[in-house]
């Protein structure tokens, strides 16, 4: 398939690897941060191709994983009432709530809609004014475009049955929360290349020359990933920290201007509690006071609502990268992708769930689970 | 969140997991499977049900007959390359077809819902005769019942088929052997995307239609040339990936497949990207694979390229010793292990 059978070519792919076996004289630990990215190298199989030396650490960048449990709870709440049409992305559906996902609360009756776009709830809105239509406004800054415009969208046509119950988290705060972490292991970062096609790349150069680690803008095709390690092992080798752009057919310095401005109209920044990991300091994302008659969790009236996590589950571990998947004395006994303690295990995207998918065999003829 | 309790046979309710059932049930993965495992197959005990087979092969006044059943609930009820009343034809066609039968007499209930135009159902039905008539069999015995406006999702149907087998072969897992050869009767994935597009208005540059077809066709011609086949699987629900998976565990050997050998357009390459999903994983309503020794593999290949449903047959892969698993060799000359999923795949975020 045009666009990307070329970045899938079984002889670049070694002509990279011989390349980051050739630069490679010590060990190394990188972090790709999205969960597409882990994904891709689980499912393509690219540590396969990497020298010993280099340890990939999968990180927090998978929106499904860490939206926190209380979230999921107060989704689950507003979707069980009856005047409500809950809409979401698909692989929000399965995460465990403490009590019941959003797929249980659609087999008792509830309205639950999976949606491409957050734009589609204004068309269902409209069509059901005695309703109230939700959507589950989920993800990192690549999401964060579309619902600032259906609520923007939503205020200039007067469609006031509509809202929206916001999650939205932002990359750069949890890198610096791992860099900033006195167990950090993570040498150099794979940044998500999407994420930047967004919001550029101008506000890792900080980062990078902070804590002293290189980044690379790194795209999700096995070629892009292989090469996005290429260029930050050089960097490591020849200790250089630097911001590097290696998704440059998708991804402008700036980043979109337009996408940007339409977050900033709805959106400001708020702290976050990050599932597995805890509150981080202005790590997203909420509705800005003008907007905040969308605000599902004000309209429901479920603000105040906490809940905690399985003790079992150590995907806050995982996601820092200080724990693989298979480490978890859950992995594969208590926690599997019929019924997960935790959301990694959840989304396709979900570290534990790539492990169980494509390395539970392996990983069972070696005793390691 | 309540902690997973294993069944046991005391157990009153054995699926303790989940209180209710959930779409993932029917999904063809994992939660499916054991749904049959745990509660359907201990309730009806019986060596035709434990086989698995796609039907039930017995032999019955002197004649082998292959028997089997299936039921229809597709939204929506007309999509492109098919409808609700050729995938009842076809499913049951092709399940008769997979136990090496020749489809013979099918039965059709019709559950309606109050309020169903005229029109869709007239139109279903032609299309149930049609069908029948290409495949070539009979619809001999039916059953219609209305439910109240709600209940329903337009028509439900439901076929059952019997079929008559013409030969000694022994078309089942437990024929398979190490050295033989995987093939595949075309592109995957066809069918699920078209519904899925169809479902969620997305749109393609081009229109992607259902596989939706008969098999029995070019299976008897396989039979009729004499080619010794060892299990033929059509994919259905969980994709050539489940299917694969099945046989490998039934059979305890371990199948390995090359990526590239494995087609798929380049439009329901280009929807799984957008979607996250997986074509391995896709539903098909025309695609089999046939598994059958490396000796008869040419023959077999040339005989379904000539046979109009599985004219882009390849061989996509073998059958070697140990494992029960199944490997496949990804386009970028690595190697994982494919796991079923655990209900239908689920759109990505981003």
């Amino acid at each position: 398939m045009k666009y990307s059978s070329e970045y899938r070519d079984a002889k670049a792919a070694q002509t990279l690897s011989q390349e980051i076996h050739r630069i490679t004289t010590r060990p190394w630990t990188l972090m790709e941060i999205c969960g597409g990215q882990t994904h891709a190298i689980v499912k393509f199989g690219l540590d396969e191709l990497l020298p010993k030396q280099i340890e990939l650490v999968h990180g927090p960048g998978c929106p499904v994983c860490v939206t926190p449990l209380e979230l999921i709870d107060k989704a689950v709440q507003i979707a069980a009432r009856p005047e409500v049409i809950f809409c979401s992305f698909g692989d929000m559906l399965r995460v465990p709530g403490s009590e019941v996902d959003l797929f249980g609360i659609k087999a008792k009756g509830g309205d639950v809609r999976i949606l491409y776009t957050p734009l589609d709830c204004l068309k269902i809105a409209k069509e059901n004014p005695t309703k109230q239509v939700v959507f589950f406004a989920v993800g990192f800054e690549t999401t964060a475009p579309a619902h600032a415009m259906a609520v923007y969208q939503a205020k200039q046509q007067g469609i006031h049955n509509f809202s929206i119950l916001v999650s939205h988290v932002l990359v750069p705060p949890a890198m610096e929360a791992i860099l900033g972490s006195s167990a950090n292991r993570v040498q150099g970062f794979l940044a998500a290349g999407h994420v930047c096609a967004i919001m550029g790349y101008e506000e890792y150069i900080p980062i990078a020359a902070k804590y002293k680690v290189p980044i690379v803008v790194t795209g999700f095709e096995p070629l892009d990933i292989l090469q996005g390690i290429a260029m930050c092992v050089k960097q490591l080798e020849e200790g250089r920290y630097q911001v590097e752009n290696q998704y440059t057919r998708a991804v402008p310095e700036g980043g979109n201007r337009a996408a940007q401005h339409y977050v900033k109209e709805v959106f400001q920044v708020v702290n976050r509690k990050w599932r597995g990991i805890g509150e981080i300091g202005h790590s997203g994302l909420g509705l800005r006071p003008e907007y905040s008659e969308f605000d599902a969790e004000l309209r429901f009236e479920v603000s105040g609502y906490t809940a905690e996590e399985s003790p079992l589950c150590i995907s806050g571990l995982i996601m820092q990268g200080l724990k693989k998947p298979h480490e978890c004395s859950a992995f594969g006994k208590q926690c599997t992708p019929e019924k997960p303690l935790g959301a990694p295990m959840v989304s396709n995207e979900g570290a534990c769930a790539a492990y169980y998918r494509y390395r539970r065999a392996e990983l069972a003829s070696t005793g390691k689970v | 969140m309540s902690e997973i309790k294993d069944f046991t046979l005391n157990c009153p309710l054995p699926i303790s997991d989940y209180p209710t059932v959930t779409l993932a049930h029917g999904g063809g993965g994992k939660l499916m499977h054991q749904l049959i495992e745990r509660m359907i197959l201990p309730a009806f005990q019986s060596p035709l049900l434990e086989a698995r087979h796609d039907g039930a092969v017995f032999n019955l006044g002197g004649a082998r007959l292959a028997f089997t059943t299936d039921s229809y609930v597709v939204h929506p009820l007309f999509f492109p390359g098919g409808d609700i009343g050729s995938l009842a034809i076809n499913g049951t066609v092709n399940d008769l077809s997979m136990c090496g039968a020749r489809p013979m007499y099918l039965s059709c209930g019709l559950i309606l819902e109050e309020g169903l135009p005229m029109e869709t159902l007239w139109a279903v039905v032609q299309s149930l005769k049609q069908s029948a008539e290409i495949a070539g069999v009979q619809l001999v015995t039916g059953d219609t019942k209305v439910v109240d406006r709600g209940k329903g999702d337009g028509v439900f149907i439901n076929t059952a088929g019997v079929g008559v087998i013409e030969h000694g072969l022994v078309i089942a897992p437990s024929a398979v052997r190490a050295g033989d050869v995987v093939l595949l009767s075309g592109d995957i994935g066809r069918h699920g995307i078209a519904i899925m597009a169809m479902r969620e208005g997305l749109e393609f540059e081009s229109k992607i239609e259902s596989d939706c077809a008969p098999l029995n066709h070019a299976v008897l011609a396989l039979i009729e040339a004499g080619v010794n086949v060892h299990c033929l699987r059509d994919l259905t629900r969980g994709g050539l990936g489940t299917t694969l998976i099945e046989i490998a565990e039934a059979t305890g050997l371990q199948i390995t497949i090359e990526e590239t050998a494995i087609p798929v357009r380049d439009d329901v390459a280009g929807a799984c990207e957008v979607l996250g999903f997986d074509p391995l994983y896709l539903a098909n309503e025309g695609r089999m694979i046939a598994i059958l020794p490396e000796a008869e593999a040419a023959k077999a290949l040339d005989l379904l390229r000539r046979s109009p449903n599985t004219s882009g047959a390849v061989a996509i892969g073998r059958v070697t010793d140990g494992g029960g698993v199944v490997r496949l060799k990804s386009q970028i000359g690595t190697t994982r292990v494919l796991d079923m999923l655990s209900g239908e795949q689920l759109p990505r975020i981003c």
